[in-house]
């Protein structure tokens, strides 16, 4: 049952990888990359039994990543007036196309991999590299700034899949260190994004190339 | 006591945060340096390779690089109060300063840090509280440069996280309790599994690797450093990447008490090294501004220590040397590069002549930078280099060995014309004044880190070296 419930999220978070990339609309990516942190936040609750330790880290996931850094996102949107993703360096359909494919290439890996007999059979490895590499196409195909923070926290989602598997061997504290490191760096990155979009009237990326080698 | 050194830093950005004039607030810098650095000696002498259950601890290694931070640290802050109050006083330093002391704060931890997830945390840390102070210009370049640092490095160090988490994986395939633990991890490493291990080095390496700036994962650094002031270059340079690299040989201890084939870590940490400094020798050349001249700079000297790890063994006490060297170098040669870009009103290596007649302490300390760094004796960076060539040699390396003197070779020719063109001649006539001179508040800290390199580099105190040869024997160095 465990088993069961916690493959069809995972190919649930799976969807949302081709959803974020095949779509252009900033906000709902937003919406969508927080469906994505949110659903991961329920996850540990399901494979382990529930302690303090558990409630703590759920509610500081579904805090920080359903709420916080999708309210700074759109704050960021809001402020830049910017809505649409336009003209990334690679089209939405070459993107979904590279990602199904990634996402294949990832199952196929997988079993090859000297996992524990308990995680095989699992959906967490091959979901943790399909997410982690959907989260780098975003960063690498996109121009906006917003889609780039999103692309990083796709890629963190895919890392936060493979630390699941390890639940006991991390001590509280270091995962509060990455959830706060997390949230530290959308902040900085939400200011920083701001800051460009008064210099620059846009918050395309491709702008930023005057430090360059001549 | 120990957290007293990791509290202390706190409470002065907590101190500066609050405090309203922005005269007085620089102030805050030496006032908690001098005590920090004080403390920190304390701690490194006590430092030694006993097992520790703590997750908290000072072990040689930790202790080599928190007395090159702190020391460096000090004397920035004593430049920062002049910088501030004199030179910028247009600028508000209210994030300026409590960031600072927040990183100093980061970075102490990462020295101390026995728990594989705890280094991680406080290395991301040293990359988040760094991002404001290279905004400190807010302009549309050093925006850039933020940018460019904070997706590097945060992609950067999430790669890692994914490294640790391999690690702690190998601990579960081993089949037993997984940890993360410095010091039992080293007790059970022979037992783990190779294929995830080598994942995890490939991940760290990467990881922390985008954070040192090893080519071919450096291209954040030149423009950082470029818009940087020169005194978070200085820190950037010499503390951010001190940091770094400790976090690189926390992996490195982990890899070498696995045993067996090493091949796998040894190769590519050669390879990333070489190619640091041949990259860095392409773009020296002819450098056209003398902030990434000096970022390019660095390349070349991570590159030189991945290196000189890579070699290993006897190689090990001079990568130690160098780490120290480079770290206190970097000092000398943002802070003075910092005051000819105020005096010049440019970072234009082009127009620039006649540095040593305009200012003279300032030029001349450029000058004496870059020749200490150029390894020229007694120079602790000549001592360095001279022992990772040796080594490169006696362990057989003859291609890599090679390959590292001609490089240097190439890099110095390089540099030196840039150097020397600005540094002599007489300044253009049509130069402005921009009231900037010479002071002891700008002179004497780069001064004073220069002094200390070349002090270390012909006298080396007694329970210094004892450190490095116990920080190297941690490495499996040795003759």
């Amino acid at each position: 049952m465990v088993s069961f419930l916690s493959n069809h999220l995972l190919i649930l978070v799976m969807l949302l990888n081709f959803a974020l990339l095949s779509t252009g609309r900033l906000s709902l990516a937003v919406r969508l990359a927080t469906a994505q942190g949110v659903l991961l936040g329920l996850l540990p609750g399901i494979l382990h039994p529930l302690n303090w330790h558990l409630m703590v880290i759920t509610a500081g996931i579904i805090l920080v990543k359903g709420v916080i850094i999708p309210w700074l996102l759109f704050s960021a949107i809001r402020a830049a007036e910017i809505k649409r993703e336009t003209e990334p360096f690679l089209g939405f359909g070459a993107t979904l196309v590279i990602g199904a494919a990634v996402t294949a290439l990832a199952f196929l890996y997988v079993p090859r991999l000297p996992l524990l007999a308990a995680h095989q059979g699992h959906l967490f490895v091959p979901a943790s590299i399909a997410t982690l590499l959907t989260g780098f196409l975003l960063l690498t195909t996109r121009r906006k700034a917003i889609s780039q923070v999103l692309g990083y926290l796709i890629l963190e989602n895919g890392i936060f899949i493979f630390g699941l598997l390890l639940a006991e061997a991390m001590p509280l504290m270091v995962e509060a260190g990455v959830l706060l490191d997390l949230l530290a760096g959308t902040f900085v990155m939400g200011i920083v994004i701001g800051h460009i979009s008064r210099e620059f009237s846009s918050l395309d990326t491709s702008r930023l190339s005057a430090l360059r080698e001549k | 006591m120990m957290f007293l050194l990791l509290i202390l830093p706190l409470l002065g950005a907590v101190a500066a945060w609050m405090i309203r004039s922005e005269q007085q607030r620089p102030l805050l810098l030496p006032l908690l340096a001098v005590p920090h650095f004080g403390l920190s000696l304390v701690f490194a002498l006590q430092a030694d390779n006993r097992i520790s259950n703590n997750w908290i601890d000072l072990d040689p290694l930790g202790a080599i690089v928190l007395l090159t931070v702190s020391l460096l640290f000090l004397f920035c802050a004593f430049y920062a109060v002049g910088y501030l109050r004199r030179d910028r006083p247009d600028r508000s330093n209210r994030v300026l300063v409590p960031a600072l002391l927040l990183c100093l704060s980061a970075m102490t931890l990462v020295c101390f840090s026995r728990h594989l997830g705890l280094l991680w945390v406080s290395v991301a840390a040293t990359t988040l509280t760094m991002a404001p102070l290279i905004y400190f210009n807010r302009n549309a370049r050093s925006i850039e440069a933020t940018w460019k640092y904070l997706m590097i490095g945060s992609v950067g160090i999430a790669l890692a996280l994914l490294g640790v988490y391999f690690l702690a994986y190998a601990t579960l395939v081993a089949g037993v309790d997984a940890t993360l633990h410095l010091d039992e991890l080293l007790a059970i490493a022979p037992a783990l599994d190779k294929g995830w291990l080598k994942a995890a080095f490939i991940f760290l390496l990467t990881g922390f690797g985008a954070k040192l700036g090893l080519a071919p994962l450096h291209t954040w650094k030149p423009d950082a450093y470029g818009e940087a002031p020169g005194l978070v270059g200085a820190l950037l340079a010499g503390g951010l990447t001190s940091c770094g690299f400790l976090a690189l040989l926390r992996v490195y201890q982990v890899m070498l008490a696995a045993g067996g084939d090493d091949g796998f870590y040894r190769q590519p940490l050669l390879v990333m090294g070489l190619f640091s400094m041949a990259l860095a020798a392409a773009f020296l050349v002819r450098q056209a501004d003398f902030k990434r001249l000096l970022a390019y700079s660095s390349v070349e000297h991570v590159g030189i220590l991945a290196l000189a790890l890579g070699i290993g063994k006897g190689a090990l006490i001079g990568m130690l040397l160098h780490l120290m060297g480079n770290g206190l170098l970097k000092g000398v040669l943002f802070l003075s590069s910092g005051n000819l870009h105020r005096a010049f009103a440019s970072k234009s290596t082009l127009g620039m002549r006649g540095a040593l007649r305009l200012l003279p302490w300032s030029g001349g300390l450029f000058l004496a930078g870059f020749l200490a760094v150029s390894a020229f004796p007694p120079s602790l960076i000549f001592q360095s280099e001279f022992i990772i060539a040796v080594n490169a040699f006696r362990q057989e390396h003859w291609l890599v060995g090679g390959l590292f003197l001609a490089l240097l070779a190439i890099i110095f020719l390089g540099m030196a014309p840039t150097v020397l063109g600005m540094v002599l001649g007489t300044p253009p006539a049509s130069l402005p004044d921009s009231g900037f001179r010479d002071r002891y508040q700008n002179v004497l800290p780069p001064a004073c880190l220069l002094l200390a390199v070349l002090l270390l580099g012909s006298w080396m105190p007694g329970p210094l070296f004892d450190l490095l040869r116990q920080g190297a024997a941690l490495l499996g160095g040795g003759p």
